[in-house]
């Protein structure tokens, strides 16, 4: 098996990896789940890990990097300490999120898909999270915000450090 | 705990949730220990309830109040009053908002009373985390006729002759997509389950599988069973973690309970499911992609035929339904085809679950029968616009269908007649929009959302696309040019031709669809540099007209920046310099006074 280095696999990361592609190494189609479960213990995929990923499956390299660019649930870059999923919907758009949004990038000079500079926030334009009953919606982390309007998510995220 | 005098189902479904209805469950729970009252009353868990406009929402049995927009501080009031000395706390009862009437039980709201619970029948009524319940309202009864009493044709006759029709939104005859893959030459078959709901401003299939999931799994066990499957997956969308969550505890139970795994109910019949999580990909809701993403390959569609029913996952032959098609199996095979064909109209039977949302009083979940009017829903059910502002149209069908205008409001809800008016049922998206959606923006967003999604595999989606968003975007930033309405015309049609899957040949239809019932809107874009919804940035000019202004202030409040200058008895003045563009002094203004 290929030693893993890279400066955000910490700590017993490299061991819970390497669990990871055990339990799936015999599994057709693993790759996504593979590749989820790998996010969740880093929190995004350097391309280090996608090389440890490709070997540990064996598969190639190209193969799982197609894969994990296909989805816009694998991120190839480091995230900010909270990730703020704005809803862009239709629901959440004809109810103003567009106008949430611009609000959340101006403030915290941001873009859509970035992180902020001070890595506090990444920013992503979601579409749809289930919840247009309470549209606009925004989730940060885990916690969900219904009927947030500009003035009112700029209080919200001063929440999140 | 024997039996409760009082359940209070609770909702803790995405919406109430959202809305508080954990801080409000805290606190109950806490007063109702002070109080003594841990034997008599009970809380529960429920799903979504299909009221989220004004949760957190609960009903409490057996009486049938509903209580609405609870927090917190409501709970000592709540126990004292009503469950203590029985007196329904007024205050926190539903206000019908035309008559202002309170009215105490659900079924009496109109919200409620106009619907029919066939699908989410246990919504609100059961708790979802627990198999008793469900089997205590006949779960796993037609399982257990299918399993013990029928033929795999039989099954296929039955659904064949309900007329249920694919909910996912193509509607094609479930029995028949059955009868195909159980002729189908194979020793492994699978049978899937499409919970990737992608429509954005669609959440029944999020509803109903948080709110009744052994109901989804029982119509999978029914499927399997007709095309003699032993492999299920039901691929959920990864951000919907409560409905994974509550299908993974469903599993299990029903393994524990014998009703699923090997020889399922010593009928001899074995079956298993598995939880697929989707990675965010809208297309991966398409058949042919969403097998490919289970077999972790990028989720691109291919060419049918072979169709899935003779070569589907693994190339091994398949079937494929969406969460509420799968949601209706049950019943059908427990009280008979006829009963379900008993409503509807000649072509589509049932009923049919919608997600109203958008600029709409109700917002919430309904299921409706087939048949009944666009009007209806939107205005009985519904309860009618917000804010006083006119109706302007209701989009059907989200990025694959259309917009329905006023003049066809009384269109039923049927697959043919909303066609006719050039939307699609879909999965059951309904956004209403009122006077102030511009038609010309909301082709655009379709537009946008189409070419992030496109998968990239053929040519006239990928590039065609993307053309069509660029001349959107020219038009709505005020660049429109002569010859650019028609070129969106005659490229949608181009699209709509060639393109490979049902994303791509669906795409335009947004776009033709606002062409053609508010061609005139367009018009006003391209040639008069205008918008008439005031929403295109770029064709306001942020200035107060002084002789419609009503000298009112409302405008001075709203602005975020302290860009608008106002005092009492005068016009209000923007000052362009530091005018963030944000729109809510046009939110703010009853007289059309802003330009
Ligand atoms: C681009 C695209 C996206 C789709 N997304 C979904 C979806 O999210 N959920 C769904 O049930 N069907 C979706 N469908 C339809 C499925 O391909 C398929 O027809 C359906 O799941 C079959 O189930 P049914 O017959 O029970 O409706 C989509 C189709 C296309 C072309
Ligand atoms: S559109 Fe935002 S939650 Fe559905």
């Amino acid at each position: 098996m290929l030693e893993l280095q890279h400066p955000d696999i910490i700590g017993d990361m490299a061991t819970r990896l390497e669990n990871v592609i055990t339990a799936y190494h015999d599994t057709p189609g693993a790759v996504i789940p593979v590749l989820r479960e790998c996010q969740n213990i880093v929190g995004y995929l350097p391309v280090e890990l996608i090389d440890y990923i490709s070997v540990g499956l064996n598969l190639s390299k190209s193969e799982v990097l197609g894969v994990a660019t296909f989805y816009s649930l694998f991120s190839l870059t480091p995230k900010g300490r909270h990730t703020i999923r704005a809803c862009l919907g239709t629901a959440c758009y004809v109810k103003g999120g567009k106008e949430v949004m611009n609000r959340i990038k101006q403030t915290y000079k941001v873009e859509e898909g970035g992180t902020t500079e001070d890595r506090r926030f990444s920013l992503e334009a979601v579409r749809c999270l289930g919840a247009c009953g309470l549209a606009p919606v925004m989730v940060v982390d885990q916690d969900t915000h219904g009927k947030v309007s500009p003035d009112r998510i700029v209080e919200i995220l001063e929440q999140y450090e | 705990m024997a039996n409760p005098r009082l359940q209070l189902m609770l909702c803790t479904g995405t919406g109430c949730l959202a809305s508080g209805s954990k801080e409000f469950q805290t606190a109950l729970e806490e007063e109702i220990k002070k109080q003594g009252l841990e034997g008599e009353v009970k809380i529960i868990e429920t799903g979504c309830n299909g009221f989220c406009a004004v949760g957190p929402v609960m009903l409490v049995q057996p009486e049938g109040i509903f209580y609405q927009k609870l927090t917190p501080k409501d709970a000592p009031l709540l126990v004292e009053e009503h469950f203590l000395k029985g007196r329904p706390v007024e205050k926190l009862l539903y206000v019908e908002p035309a008559s202002k009437e309170t009215i105490p039980t659900m079924n009496e709201i109109p919200f409620f009373s106009n619907q029919k619970f066939w699908v989410m029948r246990n919504k609100g009524a059961i708790d979802p985390e627990s198999i008793d319940e469900y089997i205590a309202r006949d779960g796993y009864f037609g399982m257990a006729k299918a399993l013990n009493e029928m033929t795999a044709e039989e099954i296929i006759q039955e659904v064949k002759d309900s007329g249920l029709r694919g909910r996912g939104g193509a509607g094609f005859p479930t029995g028949l997509k059955w009868q195909f893959a159980s002729k189908a030459d194979s020793d492994i078959k699978y049978v899937l389950c499409n919970a990737d709901e992608g429509d954005p401003g669609a959440f029944m299939d999020r509803s109903i599988l948080e709110a009744d999931p052994h109901a989804v799994i029982e119509g999978m066990i029914i499927a399997a069973k007709a095309i003699n499957a032993s492999k299920g997956y039901i691929y959920c969308r990864t951000e919907y973690p409560m409905a994974i969550q509550r299908l993974t505890l469903a599993i299990k139970n029903a393994r524990e309970y014998g009703l699923l795994g090997e020889d399922i109910l010593q009928s001899g019949f074995n079956f298993d499911i598995e939880i697929y999580q989707g990675a965010g990909a809208f297309v991966c809701g398409e058949e042919t992609a969403l097998m490919r993403s289970i077999e972790g390959k990028r989720g691109m569609p291919r060419p049918r035929p072979p169709f899935p029913a003779n070569k589907g996952l693994w190339e091994r032959p398949t079937v494929l339904n969406n969460v509420e098609t799968l949601a209706n199996i049950s019943q059908i095979i427990l009280n008979g085809a006829s009963w379900f064909s008993s409503i509807g109209t000649e072509s589509s039977k049932g009923t049919k679950v919608f997600a109203l949302s958008g600029d709409v009083n109700n917002i919430g979940l309904v299921e409706v029968p087939m048949g009944i009017t666009l009007k209806q829903m939107i205005f009985e059910i519904g309860g009618g616009i917000p804010k006083k502002r006119k109706f302007k149209a209701v989009q059907l069908g989200g990025p694959s269908g259309g917009c329905v205008p006023e003049q066809h409001l009384d269109t039923p809800v049927d697959y043919e007649a909303i066609a006719r008016v050039g939307a699609i049922m879909g999965s059951g998206g309904v956004i209403v929009m009122d006077e102030n959606t511009c038609m010309v923006d909301m082709a655009r967003f379709f537009m946008d959302f189409i070419q992030d999604e496109s998968c990239g595999k053929c040519p006239p989606c990928r590039e065609g696309t993307k053309r069509l968003l660029e001349i959107l975007n020219k038009i709505c930033e005020g660049n429109g040019e002569p010859g650019d309405i028609e070129a969106l015309e005659e490229l949608s049609l181009r699209i709509k031709e060639s393109a490979l899957c049902g994303l791509g040949q669906t795409a335009p239809n947004p776009v033709l669809s606002t062409l053609r019932y508010f061609k005139d809107e367009y018009i006003a874009h391209v040639y008069e540099k205008r918008c008439p919804a005031k929403r295109c940035v770029a064709l306001l000019k942020f200035k107060v007209d002084p002789e419609k202004c009503h000298k009112c202030g409302l405008c001075y409040q709203a602005c975020p920046v302290g860009a608008i200058s106002w005092e009492k008895k005068q016009p209000a003045v923007i000052d362009r310099e530091k005018c963030i563009q944000c729109l809510s002094c046009y939110e703010a203004c009853r007289f059309d006074a802003i330009d």
